[in-house]
Order: structure tokens, then C-alpha cells, then sequence
């Protein structure tokens, strides 16, 4: 009954955000309802029990995809008014392509109903005892522990480049030297003067 | 502990590479330190190429081979990264600020390219792959000062890129038609099903993909480019090094992977070496940049050991040990010599035309460099004939006639552009200024070495050498 109430939950607000997205004004709004919309679909495959894919997709999606979105939409200053002035001119257009991705969506669960394209070699899914995520932990530790360190050289390979090809350092940078800034003294730095009234201050 | 003793040369030297990463941050000028200790290292992994565990066959679920062959390809890798750290040292100039890091990339670069040399799986395959070849394109555009090196490391990326996408396609239709990633397991595929549209096609995806890192015709276009505008060091080290680890990749793959669909993959081999061997040779013809007319002769030479492997079996896969060996100390010795080209202000001089009369100024340096330019070119008494023979006998046995005549003939018109460079510096009048005199004992060492391996001296190596690249492989 939970799991009812919460699938039509995630499914109504992810086709809510959905629709927000393309209508909203702003753009910095849209990529705000993209990101409600990711967080319900993370809900959904919650419920499909492939919680491992809900993390990636709130990872992944939510942590990088999204926040990067909304850096280009902040930095560009693209005039969406106009952009969207095209509505009416190319609504056939649109329409004709919502209705071949309609006829694909159709052929490709027909297709599914009829049975497997290939049936021979499928690796056999993991047992339903071990949930997903414990499952590709075990894989990655164990079989595959090779070749996820050697993943993990890449991304220092991947670091280290950035660094050496953009990284130099500049003559006029201005560090803080605490030493210096200790080793300085008030007879360095203040000078009291007591001047007269009606005359200025030697500096 | 039986799991970390196969894999202890990566060990090393990737361990190595993270300790000096942390001396390059936090050392100031570093440079001499990282790049003796990376020699160091890379010297230490090959003694740990020695003893039982390197023969301990397949390790971490079949994924990776510790074996004969892979020892052997570990060996030209690890000793062509060291050349290349060595040939660096005076090319940075002195107060260039990334100098330290340089040899913890190619140190990062070497731990992919044995990894590749190693890997019996499809994965360990990629992952070995992305780590040579990412190392690879920073290392290309190192002197990003420089607009050709930073023309070339973006070029080299994004083909690189399309190249990985390329193979990655391949993998998983190999993958999702066999269910396994292993090699045995796809070698079992193919022999109940060879002829499978699927396999097929994933076999051809794949070979594109390897061919395009070893630079072979027809994915060769980026290899003159990025050669060129690469510092020359680097160069040195591609046309080494990680070349030959995707060449005896692509050798396990065909023979041992793809081996029951021999017939499958032989013509694709056959035609990319043949195109590489002619198109190596004629395009060369019109080049006057020496390290442009260096790429070319890479691909003529990868074009010869592709020969080897369409030869297949043990006889194809000693040929392949045996020329690999050969042409890397043909060419990196070349490349050492190139190194020499400087001028009176130290700058790297790279035309053909200021090699003109180099036999007077310079007699030395000119002797070597006609040296391997005839081994290269595979003139008899030079070593550089031998390989070519073992392949063409390889072929032969194979019977594959048609093909070593071919690649014969390819012999011929190759050596054209060979024996023009040498006829430049011997008869033609010296022009301009000559070469300044550079003071670097160690790589006049290496050089003297490289030259006397591979004069007719060389055939004293032909036993202990062939033995070695024989008993390597008896895996196939």
C-alpha cells in the first residue's frame, strides 16, 4: 500500500517538475525543477529496488550535471524570452518529432512483450538475496579490484595533468609571508606625530 | 601474498610515481631528484620482471597474465621509458617549471602501456589503455608554451577520444555477444560460433580501436602531427614505449582472444599492414621535418610487425618479440640523434636540410644516425635486417607467399627516403651553421650503445635474444 502511494507520489511530482521545466520563465528556475524531477526519479528506482542506480542518479546527476547546468545558465546571458519568440513556427515541427519518439517508445515495448533479442550468453542477473549496491561493492573488491585501482591512477594521471598543463606561477602573486608579517615591528610601520594646531603633518 | 608478486613491476613503479608526485610538490627544484629516482625505479621493476611469479600464468580471476610474453614486452617498456627520461634531461630548459613531473607522468604512462602487455580481459584491457594514453596527451602538450605542442596534445586527445570510443563500442558488442569479458571466454565464442554477425563486428570495432593506438594505416593521420609537435623526448617515448604495448596487445587479442576466428581478423591485418607499409614509405617522400619523416617510419615499421601477426601462432608471435625489440633501439636511438640537432642558442633544430654535410662537422653523430637510418631502411649488414627477415619467414610459413613478397617489395620502396637522409649528410655541402655541441655523456653513451647493437655486432644477440622471444612465445 506504502509503496502504491509512494510510486504515484515520485511518478505525479517527476511529470510535474517534467512540465515545470519546459514552462517555467526563468531559466535558473528550470534547472531547479530539473533537479526536483531527478530526485523523484531517484525515488522511483528506489522502488524498482535498483537503489544503487537512485544514488548514482542523485550523485551524478543531482551533485554534478545539475550544479553544472546551472553554472552555464548563470554565465551565459542568453535572452530566453527570444529564444522562445519561435513557439508557433516551429510547433509542427516539435509535434512531429514528440510523435516519432511516441512510435519508438511503442515498437521498443513491443518488441520487449516479444521476448529477448538475444538469448544466448546473458550473464544471469544477481541473486535477489544481496542487495545491488553490497553486490558491486563485493565485484569491486574482489574481482575487479585491479582494474578499480588502476581507475583510481587515472583520475591522479587526470589531476596531475590539469595541474602541470594550466598551473603557473605568477611573479606578481601575493602571498601572505607570516614570518614577515610577525618579524615586523610597530617602530617600522607607525609613526606618531603630535601636530600643532593649525599646521599640517609631515609625512 | 601470492596475489601482489605477479603484479609487483606495476607496483613499483606506480607506487614510485606517487612518491614522486609528492617530491615534485613539495621540493623545490626537484627536477634532478624525480628524474634519476624514476630511472632508478623503472630499472628496479625490471629485475622484478625476474623469478617464478612472473610465470605464475593467469592472475586476479584471469584477468591479468603473468607470463613469458608480457615479461618481455615489460622489459622494452620500462627500458624505453628510462631513454625517455634520460633524453629529457637536458631538452627542459633548466628552470622550466613542470620539469619534475615529467618522469611521474611517463612513470604513470609505463604502468599503463604493462598493463596493457598483461591484460587477458577486456576491462583490464581499457583500463590500461586510458592510463598510458591519458599520461600520453598531457604529456604531449607539456610545453604548452609552445603552440605546436599544445596543438598537438589537444589533437591527440580528441582522436584518442574517438579512437577509445571506438574500441569501447567493440568491447561491448564483443561482450554482450559472448556474455564474458575474459579472453578465453570470447576465444570459446568464437569457436562454437565464428561465424556470428555480432562477433564480427565486435572484432572489427576492436581491431580499429587497437589500430589507431599503434598507428596503423588507415588510422594513422594523427601520428605525424602529434610527432612533431610533441617535445621531441616525448616523441621518443611514444614511438617506443607505448607503441610496442599496443602492438603486442593487438598481438594477444588477435591470437589469443580472436584466435579460433583467424580468418575473420587475418585480412583486416593484412590489408592494415600492407596500407602502412606502402602509405609509411610514399608519404614519407615529401617530408622535411626529420621528426615528421620519424612518424612515418613508424608506421612503415608497425606495417612489418603486422605481418607477424597475421603469420599468427608461436612463429608470428617471436617475430613480433623479435622486431619489437629491434625497432625500438633503432628508434630511439634515431631520436636521441635528433635530440643532438640544436643550435648555437640551444633551440631544437628539426629540419632534413640542416642535416646537410653533417659527415664534416660532426662525424661521429652522422655515423650513428646513417646507422639506423640503414638498420631502419633493413640493409643487410645491419641488425635491422634480421627482424624483417623473421617476419618474412614467419609470413612464409604461414603461408602467406603473396604478403611477404609484398612486404618485400615494401622494403624497397621504403628505403628511398632511408638512404636520402644519409646521402644528405654525406655528400651534400654543408649549409649554415652546425649543430652546437651539446654535453650530455649518458645519452652519448646510449646512443654509442644503440648504434653498436644494432651494426652487424648486433647478430651476436641473434641467439640469446631469439631464444628469449621464442621461449616467450610458447604461450600461443
Amino acid at each position: 500500500m506504502i509503496a502504491l502511494l509512494a510510486f504515484y507520489l515520485f511518478a505525479t511530482l517527476t511529470i510535474a517538475s517534467a512540465v515545470l521545466v519546459v514552462f517555467a520563465r526563468n531559466p535558473v528556475h528550470s534547472v531547479l525543477w530539473l533537479i526536483v524531477a531527478f530526485f523523484n526519479a531517484a525515488g522511483l528506482m528506489l522502488l524498482t529496488g535498483a537503489e544503487f542506480i537512485a544514488m548514482l542518479l542523485v550523485i551524478v546527476y543531482v551533485g554534478a550535471v545539475a550544479v553544472l547546468f546551472l553554472f552555464v545558465v548563470m554565465m551565459l546571458d542568453i535572452d530566453f524570452a527570444q529564444l522562445r519568440s519561435g513557439v508557433t513556427r516551429n510547433l509542427p515541427f516539435g509535434l512531429l518529432i514528440a510523435l516519432v519518439l511516441l512510435a519508438e517508445i511503442v515498437i521498443a515495448v513491443s518488441a520487449y512483450r516479444a521476448g529477448p533479442v538475444f538469448e544466448r550468453g546473458a550473464a544471469a542477473p544477481a541473486a535477489n538475496a544481496v542487495p545491488n549496491i553490497e553486490a558491486l561493492g563485493h565485484e569491486l573488491y574482489s574481482r575487479y579490484l585491479l582494474p578499480f585501482e588502476l581507475a583510481g591512477l587515472i583520475l591522479l594521471v587526470a589531476m596531475i595533468g590539469a595541474i602541470v598543463l594550466t598551473h603557473r606561477s605568477r611573479g606578481d602573486g601575493r602571498r601572505q609571508n607570516a614570518s614577515r608579517q610577525i618579524a615586523r615591528r610597530p617602530e617600522d610601520a607607525v609613526k606618531i606625530a603630535k601636530p600643532q594646531v593649525g599646521q599640517g603633518v609631515e609625512l | 601474498m601470492s596475489y601482489i608478486a605477479p603484479i609487483l613491476p606495476e607496483i613499483i613503479v606506480g607506487l614510485g610515481a606517487i612518491i614522486l608526485m609528492m617530491v615534485a610538490a613539495f621540493v623545490r627544484r626537484a627536477s634532478l631528484i624525480t628524474h634519476w629516482a624514476a630511472i632508478g625505479i623503472l630499472i628496479a621493476a625490471c629485475f622484478a620482471l625476474i623469478g617464478a611469479p612472473q610465470e605464475a600464468g593467469r592472475v586476479f580471476g584471469g584477468m591479468f597474465a603473468a607470463d613469458g610474453f608480457a615479461a618481455f614486452g615489460k622489459v622494452i617498456i620500462y627500458l624505453s621509458a628510462a631513454v625517455a627520461i634520460v633524453a629529457a634531461h637536458g631538452w627542459f630548459d633548466q628552470d622550466f617549471e613542470h620539469g619534475a613531473e615529467y618522469p611521474v607522468l611517463i612513470l604513470l604512462s609505463s604502468v599503463g602501456a604493462s598493463v596493457m602487455v598483461s591484460a587477458t580481459d577486456l576491462m583490464m584491457l581499457y583500463v590500461g589503455l586510458e592510463l598510458q594514453s591519458l599520461s600520453a596527451y598531457v604529456l604531449a602538450s607539456y610545453r604548452r608554451s609552445d603552440e605546436r605542442s599544445a596543438e598537438a596534445g589537444l589533437k591527440y586527445f580528441v582522436l584518442g577520444a574517438l579512437a577509445s570510443g571506438i574500441l569501447l563500442y567493440g568491447i561491448s558488442l564483443l561482450y554482450g555477444f559472448t556474455g564474458t569479458t575474459y579472453f578465453d571466454g570470447i576465444a570459446a565464442a568464437f569457436r562454437t560460433d565464428a561465424g556470428s554477425i555480432g562477433l564480427t563486428f565486435g572484432l572489427v570495432f576492436t581491431l580499429a580501436g587497437i589500430a589507431f593506438k599503434i598507428a596503423a594505416v588507415p588510422f594513422h593521420m594523427w601520428t605525424p602531427d602529434v610527432y612533431e609537435g610533441a617535445p621531441t623526448p616525448v616523441t621518443a617515448f611514444f614511438a617506443s614505449g607505448p607503441k610496442i604495448a599496443a602492438l603486442l596487445l593487438g598481438t594477444r587479442v588477435c591470437l589469443e582472444a580472436m584466435g579460433p576466428a583467424t580468418d575473420a581478423w587475418r585480412q583486416i591485418v593484412i590489408f592494415a599492414a600492407l596500407a602502412s607499409i606502402f602509405l609509411g614509405a610514399v608519404a614519407a617522400y615529401g617530408q622535411t621535418n626529420i621528426k615528421r619523416l620519424l612518424a612515418y617510419s613508424s608506421i612503415n615499421n608497425v606495417g612489418f610487425v603486422m605481418i607477424g601477426i597475421a603469420a599468427g601462432g608461436e612463429g608470428g608471435g617471436t617475430s613480433v618479440l623479435f622486431y619489437s625489440a629491434v625497432y625500438v633501439v633503432m628508434t630511439l636511438g634515431a631520436f636521441l640523434c635528433v635530440l643532438r640537432m640544436r643550435d648555437v642558442d640551444g633551440r631544437p633544430v628539426e629540419s632534413l636540410e640542416s642535416l646537410s654535410g653533417l659527415s664534416q662537422t660532426r662525424p661521429g653523430l652522422a655515423a650513428a644516425l646513417a646507422i639506423f637510418m640503414f638498420s631502419l631502411a633493413g640493409i643487410p649488414p645491419l641488425f635491422g635486417f634480421w627482424p624483417k627477415l623473421m617476419v618474412f619467414t614467419a609470413a612464409v610459413d604461414a603461408g602467406l607467399i603473396a604478403l611477404a613478397v609484398a612486404g618485400i617489395i615494401g622494403t624497397v620502396v621504403g628505403a628511398y627516403y632511408y638512404i636520402k637522409i644519409v646521402k644528405i649528410m654525406y655528400f651534400d655541402a654543408p649549409v649554415g651553421e652546425p649543430y652546437a655541441r651539446v654535453r650530455a655523456p649518458v645519452e652519448t653513451a646510449l646512443i654509442a650503445l644503440a648504434a653498436i647493437l644494432v651494426s652487424p655486432l648486433g647478430y651476436l644477440l641473434i641467439g640469446p635474444l631469439g631464444r628469449l622471444s621464442a621461449n616467450a612465445a610458447s604461450v600461443f
